[in-house]
């Protein structure tokens, strides 16, 4: 189509022959993504469809809408839909107002800076798993340092099975999940703060505005931006949430999040078809609260910039 | 006004002390806890009266925990090794060729970072059975792919895009392939961008539960995250309290160490796939 173009005839060829060998570079790439996910997703749509179990995956009937049927008369399901709605908008909110409160502190120019951000990091690396174990052990009924402490300070009359009471277990799972990702969402928005524009904060203080106004005028609005793209990352991230709750509670109903629920059945259960479904659920719930936060948010990729 | 000015400098003390505190205290209690040996477990104390190291005696001795770190350590090395090379191929035509569909592709590829990986587990494990690759690494390292592809396509075109055009056209004057120009011109000047994206793939990797919990079957083919959640003492009624919180600083002290050597790298590299992103 180029090649009708009288000028540039050389260039048209080059940038042909580039092209070629572009998609010759991204073909591994691809080739692998479609194996581990494109085909394995489609393959999990499928299979919500039929009847499949882990032993007969060869071997299945189709059975229509049937799964998804049940599901949505499922009160345990609609108990892990609940569980992980509440466990993201509240650990999310959480951990954006800490990790602003972590970020201002880490921005501000005062000694204790350097040792302040290698401790915030510290929960960031270490394993989920791990720190759901260590958490859990703090947590623990009859040994832990949490009973023990709040017991010695007088906040609790006696001690508490926090990951097996019913209304203590997911507030605990929250609350391991803030300690956890709270490094990520300060790191994330002490990078917007340090390319906040200064001379706008002389101006304020030559000024005289109070610094409160500052960052709720100023502030605020300028990292708004990074803001919404750090939250939606968390959101995704909390939404499919599955090592937590499975280390800390197990498969228990009072924390079980969709993840947790859709595994147990594919896996324990051993039920392909049903699982298949609330995995499906799980996704499109996923991309909603994607466009949702796109059109509402206006969070904006600079994607082919 | 001088008061007022100390008596903040002391609340901003506070508030940096609180959450060193915070962030830190579970670690420490973890060390603490790993110290102690038989009934010393059940005592709450700022520091084991007698400290001991039986528990990371037995961690090795009872637990195949050595081996586990070993499977750890490969299929995290292959991940970074392979996802490195996959994504630097990838980026350079994402970030310097101008085709129709890049936009879609990058956007494709950020759509697959929010895949939650409970969606692909049945169809993976389809596919990890028809390769042979059950309770093998190999099921692990091809399955990790799912999470650490996108980032590393994601910051390295990213990089890429900012490198000069005239190092390139230089290159291309002198008839080089673009293979050529991919490994000799390129490859070199991304050092601290393949450093900071090789390590969060390894962390990332290191750190996989879901599939690794799904695709091993054995005690000796768990990766370490596995090993530790399902670590389990003589009888089943009670928990190796003391095991558990042993392995769990053995993995994460060598993590601890990365990520502080590492800690601009890092941010950099986060940052780079997520706010830029």
């Amino acid at each position: 189509m180029t090649g009708a173009r009288a000028s540039g005839l050389k260039t048209s060829d080059l940038t042909r022959q580039r092209r070629r060998s572009a998609w010759l570079f991204l073909l591994p790439m691809l080739v692998v993504l479609a194996a581990v996910a494109g085909w394995p997703l489609v393959r999990t749509v499928y299979y919500s469809f039929t009847d499949a179990t882990l032993a007969t995956l060869d071997a299945y009937a189709r059975v229509g809408l049937d799964n998804y049927l049940w599901l949505m008369r499922d009160p345990v399901w609609w108990r892990a839909v609940w569980n992980t709605v509440l466990f993201t908008v509240v650990s999310v909110s959480l951990e954006t107002a800490l990790g602003l409160v972590v970020a201002l502190t880490l921005n501000a120019h005062l000694p204790g800076r350097g040792l302040l951000r290698a401790a915030v990091l510290i929960p960031w690396a270490i394993p989920t798993v791990v720190s759901a174990q260590m958490w859990g052990w703090m947590f623990h009924d009859l040994y832990g340092v949490v009973n023990a402490a709040l017991l010695g300070i007088g906040v609790i009359a006696q001690p508490q099975a926090w990951t097996a009471d019913p209304n203590l277990a997911l507030p605990v799972v929250i609350a391991v999940d803030v300690w956890k990702s709270t490094p990520f969402m300060a790191l994330l928005i002490l990078a917007a703060l340090q390319m906040l524009p200064q001379d706008i904060y002389e101006a304020a203080r030559v000024d005289g505005v109070h610094p409160v106004k500052v960052f709720f005028r100023i502030t605020l609005p300028l990292i708004r931006p990074a803001l919404m793209v750090a939250v939606l990352f968390r959101t995704l991230d909390a939404l499919r949430v599955f090592d937590l709750m499975y280390v800390l509670t197990g498969n228990s109903r009072s924390t079980m999040s969709m993840s947790v629920y859709a595994r147990q059945y594919l896996i324990d259960f051993q039920d392909v078809g049903y699982g298949s479904a609330a995995a499906t659920l799980l996704v499109l719930i996923l991309a909603l609260a994607t466009v949702a936060a796109i059109t509402l948010g206006r969070v904006r990729f600079e994607a082919g910039r | 006004m001088r008061l007022r000015r100390t008596a903040g400098r002391i609340a901003f003390g506070i508030l940096v002390l609180g959450i060193v505190v915070y962030a830190v205290f579970p670690f420490y209690w973890a060390i603490v806890t790993s110290l102690k040996a038989g009934s010393a477990l059940f005592t709450v104390e700022a520091w084991p009266s007698q400290p001991s190291l039986d528990n990371y005696r037995a961690i090795f001795s009872q637990q195949p925990f050595g081996r586990n770190i070993l499977n750890s350590l490969g299929v995290s090395l292959s991940v970074v090794a392979l996802s490195l090379g996959l994504a630097v191929a990838a980026a350079y035509a994402l970030g310097r060729v101008r085709f129709r569909g890049r936009t879609l592709l990058l956007l494709v590829v950020l759509g697959v970072s929010m895949f939650p990986q409970v969606a692909v587990l049945s169809g993976l494990f389809e596919l990890v059975r028809w390769l042979g690759l059950y309770n093998r690494m190999g099921s692990l390292v091809l399955s990790y792919m799912i999470f650490t592809l996108p980032f590393t396509v994601w910051v390295l075109t990213t990089f890429m895009r900012e490198l000069p055009k005239e190092l390139e056209e230089a290159a291309m004057v002198d008839g080089a392939s673009p293979f050529v120009i991919v490994t000799r011109v390129f490859l070199p000047l991304m050092g601290p961008a393949l450093a900071a994206t090789g390590l969060l793939a390894f962390i990332a990797a290191w750190n996989e539960f879901l599939f690794a919990l799904t695709f091993t079957l054995t005690d000796e083919a768990r990766t370490v995250p596995v090993a530790i959640a399902l670590m389990s003492g003589a009888s089943q009624y009670e928990l190796p309290w003391g095991q558990i919180m042993a392995a769990s600083v053995v993995v994460t002290v060598p993590l601890i160490a990365l990520v502080l050597v590492f800690q601009r790298r890092i941010v950099s590299g986060l940052t780079a796939g997520a706010v830029k992103g």
